[in-house]
């Protein structure tokens, strides 16, 4: 497992749920095909209403450059993200635009299982709500041994929960290999 | 041994264990897995990938396919979905595939799973759509999953679970005739927060749960997601025995287990609820726990009514909704979508004096649909009722998000379908009160 991650924060608010992460009518792409899979990165986050995209302004683009990859690496978000349907493609579609971990207050649990289990992205606890201390476009680094969030745009950090009982799936890369590592599956 | 509520005892009979606790995390036996067009292709991705193309799902007769999404759409990629289930289910020989075009087609997979004999006390039920936890209606635990646990599941059977606490809601009192289930769930909802279960169990108790009919108590489990609950579940009575039993013969009469708390379970969270205080309740946008009492919000204007789904497209549901249209004219574009082809069925033959309950809602002025989840979350832009513009509708769904149904300004107000009913033939927010008396 990867112990540090590195780049831009895109920053969220609370209760951002699956449909807004990837609206539905663009789960009729199967992420098993690739050509497919990177449609969830076109259309990431495109329901989420506009005054929320980016705070503290609000408006700003996930996409720039490339109309499949962000440039954001990180979310940072309030409560409860992920709340809402059971799609896979949520975390997927964060994965397919370059989003290596999300940092939130907490998760919704099926996107948080969705997340680990499938190995798409890091779902990291922060014991503070940082929605409103880390800005839209700030650079930050991620140290998932010695749990700690650290803002290099403005030198702040803050702690992160222990990822606990799932940190074993998280380092095997999700619940296939997991089960495989544990003796569970044999395939 | 220790006291265990509902969930615990089926979560400790699923793992082989003689008690769990909250918090343990087990690998439980899985009882029935249930797939539908939207994830299914993904979990049969997932499948081959791990297990191997020509692998073979780890028991046929515990895997159950309804398509029922994106069925009668132009889309072509959602028509390509529902060919990979129908191909794979043809070459695992799989006996228990809804497929459209069939005479076997159910439309929505929460009211199909039960009316084709699925759902049975004290077993594991998984599902890969987050309204799985209908299914607790019938004493067993039942939730949502990702594609990646569903495809481990489909070839190993079995899958990590963290057992839930419990949080336990009492209901007493006689339901006035102008509640129904969504009102008690939304006032829940409202309470607790789209968050007020996260991780936790929900158990419905008390004589005000018992006295309502199985389809209502489904649609107080439906819910139990909108609370971020991982399952909702009633332990069971003889109505729900009574369904069951006359149902199971379509799955072989597969033996079962009635469980229920014990006394002296412990919960994390309880409260009791009077019905017979409590209003009629409305979600206003864009949450389900937007709570307020429809008598503070009425004369809102709306441009839809949206009278359909898992959790409002039911036969108890359209009762509702024709006993208050009935000889009267809608004011709004209003949509009428059963939930399952047997609803669709019983809407042609039940009847409120000399009408079928769909001549109700065709005199009425009500467009009506074929059974699937249609506009309830939206889809392509060719569903039946999909806010494609942002306008304003009440709706029995369960969900009102930004861009639940299309549209993401659109305003969506979830209501019981009495008050959807009564919003539909004034054309504004209206308290059923005042059209039933």
């Amino acid at each position: 497992m990867q112990t540090t991650i590195t780049g831009k924060v895109f920053v969220l608010g609370d209760n951002v749920d699956t449909d807004q992460i990837i609206p539905a009518q663009y789960l009729t792409y199967n992420p098993s095909i690739p050509a497919e899979y990177k449609m969830f990165g076109k259309y990431a986050l495109t329901s989420v209403p506009p005054s929320q995209m980016g705070l503290p302004k609000g408006h700003v683009p996930f996409h720039t450059d490339d109309e499949f990859v962000s440039p954001y690496k990180i979310v940072i978000a309030g409560k409860n993200f992920g709340c809402g349907s059971s799609r896979e493609h949520a975390p997927i579609a964060l994965a397919a635009a370059g989003i290596q971990a999300v940092v939130a207050e907490f998760y919704a649990r099926i996107f948080y299982r969705n997340s680990i289990n499938g190995g798409y992205l890091v779902p990291l606890e922060s014991k503070k709500r940082l929605v409103d201390e880390i800005c839209t476009g700030d650079e930050v680094s991620i140290d998932l041994v010695a749990k700690v969030l650290k803002n290099t745009t403005t030198g702040d950090q803050w702690e992160l929960q222990d990822l606990g009982d799932v940190a074993p799936i998280i380092e095997a890369g999700g619940i296939f290999e997991y089960a495989k590592k544990v003796g569970m599956l044999k395939v | 041994m220790a006291a265990m509520t509902l969930t615990e005892k089926i979560l400790a009979r699923a793992s082989g264990r003689d008690l769990v606790n909250p918090n343990d995390n087990v690998w439980v036996n899985v009882d029935v897995l249930m797939t539908h067009d939207v994830c299914g292709p993904g979990t049969i991705g997932v499948f081959k990938k791990h297990f191997g193309q020509d692998a073979k799902v780890w028991d046929r007769e515990k895997v159950v396919v309804i398509p029922d999404h994106y069925i009668f759409t132009h889309d072509a990629m959602a028509n390509r979905n529902v060919e990979v289930l129908r191909t794979f289910a043809a070459e695992q020989k799989l006996p228990y595939h809804y497929d459209v075009g069939t005479d076997r087609y159910k439309g929505v997979c929460h009211i199909a799973l039960p009316e084709e004999g699925h759902t049975r006390p004290g077993e594991v039920l998984l599902g890969t759509d987050s309204h799985t936890c209908t299914a607790g209606a019938f004493g067993e635990f039942a939730t949502g999953i990702g594609n990646t646990d569903a495809g481990f599941v489909m070839g190993t059977g079995k899958l990590w679970l963290k057992v839930p606490p419990t949080m336990r809601f009492v209901f007493h009192g006689n339901l006035p005739p102008y509640l129904m289930a969504k009102d008690l769930i939304l006032a829940v909802i409202g309470e607790i927060g789209v968050d007020g279960a996260t991780y936790r169990a929900m158990e419905f108790d008390g004589d005000g749960i018992y006295a309502l009919n199985i389809e209502e108590r489904m649609t107080m489990c439906n819910m139990a997601i909108e609370a971020g609950a991982k399952n909702g579940c009633i332990a069971p009575d003889q109505v729900t025995l009574d369904y069951v039993d006359a149902r199971a013969k379509k799955t072989g009469n597969k033996p079962y287990s009635v469980l229920k708390s014990d006394a002296g379970a412990s919960f994390i969270y309880e409260k009791v609820f009077d019905v017979t205080k409590m209003e009629p309740v409305i979600a206003k946008p864009h949450s389900p726990d937007n709570k307020a009492n429809v008598s503070e919000v009425k004369g809102t204007k709306l441009d839809r009514a949206y009278i359909g789904s898992c959790t409002g497209g039911k036969m108890t549901d359209f009762r509702a909704a024709a006993g208050i249209m009935r000889g009267k004219a809608v004011k709004i574009d209003t949509f009428v979508v059963p939930a399952t082809t047997e609803v669709a069925q019983g809407l042609k033959t039940e009847k409120i004096g000399n009408q079928t309950l769909e001549e109700i809602f065709i005199s009425a002025g009500a467009k009506m649909g074929e059974a699937s989840c249609a506009a309830c979350l939206g889809g392509p832009s060719d569903t039946f009722g999909r806010l494609n513009t942002p306008i304003s509708c009440i709706s029995t769904t369960n969900r009102n998000f930004p861009g639940r149904m299309g549209h993401k300004e659109a305003q969506v107000y979830l209501a019981s379908p009495l008050t959807v009913a009564a919003s539909a033939l004034s054309g504004v927010i209206t308290d059923p009160r005042e059209v039933m008396a």
